[in-house]
């Protein structure tokens, strides 16, 4: 085992506690915390937001779709930065002007419906938990690849970690923390790069995509753990296939990957219908997610909101850049993991693949896996932070009354589903699962926050009858997806990327019965547009 | 007060607080009184807001949105090379950053603009 590898992930570890211990401090030392956040400048608070959003997924995820599908899921990362531009030009000002808190807070200040209330903390609690399985099967994935243990202990053992964390009161959102962990994902990425680039081109620039296919880099042997067909022969369990330099990597029948043109060109009409779905579902699915609204928060006006998320975007974009180096990378170093059919793991592997045994690779493939720590407690505190909240204030009903035990509990209760769940689908790619929580996203909040945002029509009843029907069927294609038996044809295509028909199905209803109800539009609709959309200087 | 003679825990809720300062001048009152001429400038700003909004996101539906349809319609771009990478991967992987960057830096800027714009009108001295 990599011997600079302990020590890093304890570093993480204790420079995340040791920072918000002091942040703690310094929160504790003001009257109130929310003046304290106030005081961030919009730089600091965009780095925390972005250091909560990029999460395993985007760290290892992304990396391991571009290795395996090549340019159809660059996509993914630009979906997932373009959401903050939706969530800009939309909804960030007003948002922060609503006053509220969560997205149940804005269901009531803006339509004053406790049930609509109660119907938006079922959503939440659902794309939260469908949010944390996939960083759940990150950490399972990352322990497997590191110290070789079974990924079900991997994803348990983090999963407990994180809950006690939350649950205790350890890793409490703070600002310095999420910021400090957005900057230590970007130089992990950042600095191996600069040498995996070094490498290929001191190792004469091998081609990414050769016509024969890719080749093995080094002599490497792989273990079968299940019966499959590699290249039209059969192979059985247990049985090992050896493999020289310079030999084509061969076809393994149960991995879905491209190869040749499939992966270096666009793939034409047959996933237009899929790309389409993708970006529909990235694009509008960012602004519904639960731990991102809550720390707009934490600046000041609704112009900084704007600030923050447009450096949020920046930086965004910034670290985006890297995973695609990453994927295209592994096809030169770590075509093994094609055959394996675990590309998430490419960041994980490549720079000891790519640099060979000897420190410089040991290190730095200790700083990634030190980055995939950091994405992976900050996302999923976060979440199960936001899940937690909800569960509290709307599940258990504590309220005011409500102590810090009863918070424990609902942090308890809302880790168990998604640990148990991270278990049972180890084998989906996790940008794949996270996709699918935004595309539930984007047919039930966004459509309720855009319409609440600018059209006075909206009422309680329409608002519930989108998020119903148009977020129901999103949520169903997800369990069909995750649960269900494998589809074909279109049906796998309709079920399998549904934001394509379910988010423009939303709308429609939102609109539609909305009008039908349209007496029931709140009587202080006026003074709420007011609120929402007039500079904060007016109200003085 | 409780019955016990303690004060009762009361919750202090910021948004409020600016809510419950009276306004002084006349079309401070407009707004906050929900007057006909308040609710019209309201609905200027909202309409002003949201067709700048709508305007940049066609930008970026026109700019990102239709490259799926137009490496269907002509798939030779796909096997342009500038600089030695397929055009697809740099316009995806590098250029489409950039530009959602720029067109956010926009919007911040007119969106602000409207509001100053929002401002000047409302703290314009009555005649």
């Amino acid at each position: 085992m990599n011997p600079f590898l302990v020590p890093a992930l304890i570093l993480v570890v204790v420079v995340t506690v040791g920072i918000g211990v002091y942040g703690l401090r310094f929160a504790r030392t003001t009257s109130d915390f929310l003046v304290a956040s106030r005081a961030v400048s919009p730089s600091w608070n965009a780095a925390a937001i972005s250091g909560e959003y990029l999460s395993a997924a985007s760290f290892l995820g992304v990396a391991g779709l571009i290795l395996r599908y090549g340019v159809d899921v660059l996509w993914y990362p630009v979906g997932f930065a373009a959401g903050y531009l939706a969530l800009l030009l939309f909804v960030a000002a007003p948002l922060r002007r609503s006053g509220a808190f969560t997205l149940p807070d804005f269901c009531q200040v803006r339509l004053q419906s406790t049930a609509l209330r109660r119907l938006a903390s079922v959503f939440v609690v659902f794309i939260g938990c469908l949010y944390l399985v996939p960083q759940l099967q990150g950490a399972g994935l990352t322990f497997t690849t590191v110290t070789g243990g079974s990924y079900v202990w991997g994803a348990l053992l983090v999963g407990a970690v994180v809950t006690a964390n939350v649950a205790l009161g350890g890793m409490r959102a703070i600002t310095f923390v999420q910021a400090f962990q957005y900057w230590l994902k970007l130089t992990a990425l950042a600095v191996p790069v600069i040498f995996l680039v070094l490498q290929w081109q001191s190792d004469g620039r091998p081609a990414v995509n050769p016509p024969a296919g890719a080749v093995f880099p080094a002599a490497t042997s792989v273990v079968v753990e299940q019966d499959a067909t590699v290249d039209g022969v059969e192979v059985h369990k247990g049985q090992q296939l050896y493999y020289d330099e310079g030999d084509p990597v061969p076809r393994v029948n149960t991995v879905d990957a491209h190869f040749g043109p499939d992966w270096l060109l666009p793939g034409g009409d047959r996933t237009l219908f899929a790309t389409y779905s993708l970006i529909l579902a990235t694009f509008l699915g960012t602004m519904g997610l639960p731990h991102v609204l809550v720390r707009f928060y934490t600046n000041p006006d609704g112009a900084s909101a704007r600030r923050t998320t447009l450096v949020v975007l920046a930086l965004v974009g910034l670290f985006y850049l890297l995973p695609t180096l990453y994927g295209v990378l592994g096809r030169v170093y770590t075509p093994q993991l094609l055959m394996t059919g675990h590309t998430d793991a490419v960041v994980l592997t490549l720079p000891e693949a790519a640099l060979g045994g000897g420190h410089l690779g040991r290190l730095l493939g200790a700083l990634v896996t030190a980055g995939a720590l950091a994405a992976f407690l900050s996302t999923s505190s976060g979440l199960l932070t936001s899940v937690a909240g909800v569960v509290f204030t709307d599940v258990l009903r504590a309220g005011r009354g409500g102590s810090v035990r009863d918070f424990r509990m609902a942090t308890l209760l809302a880790a168990i589903v998604p640990v148990t769940l991270s278990v049972y689908v180890s084998n989906m790619d996790v940008s794949r699962v996270v996709g699918l929580a935004f595309a539930v996203a984007a047919s039930s909040f966004c459509p309720l926050l855009v319409l609440g945002i600018w059209w006075r029509g909206l009422t309680d009843l329409g608002a519930a009858a989108g998020i119903l029907i148009g977020g129901g069927a999103a949520m169903v294609s997800v369990l069909v997806t995750v649960l269900g038996p494998p589809l074909n044809g279109w049906a796998a295509q309709l079920i399998g990327q549904p934001a394509a028909w379910t988010v423009p199905l939303a709308f429609l209803v939102m609109v539609a019965g909305s009008l039908l109800t349209g007496r029931r539009v709140p009587d202080d609709v006026g003074a709420t547009m007011l609120r929402l959309h007039a500079p904060e200087s007016l109200r003085i | 007060m409780g019955g016990d003679g303690t004060p009762e825990r009361t919750r202090v809720v910021l948004g409020e607080v600016a809510a419950r300062r009276r306004p002084t001048d006349r079309s401070h009152a407009d707004l906050a009184e929900q007057t006909p001429v308040g609710e019209a400038l309201v609905k200027g700003l909202v309409r002003a807001q949201l067709a700048l909004a709508l305007r940049l996101a066609l930008v970026v539906v026109t700019g990102l949105g239709a490259l799926p349809l137009l490496f269907v319609a002509a798939p030779a771009i796909g096997t342009v090379k500038l600089l030695g990478v397929n055009l697809p991967w740099l316009l995806l992987g590098v250029l489409s950053f950039p530009f959602l960057v720029g067109v956010g830096w926009a919007y911040v800027r007119w969106a602000e603009h409207n509001e100053q714009d929002f401002i000047a009108l409302i703290r314009k001295p009555e005649q």
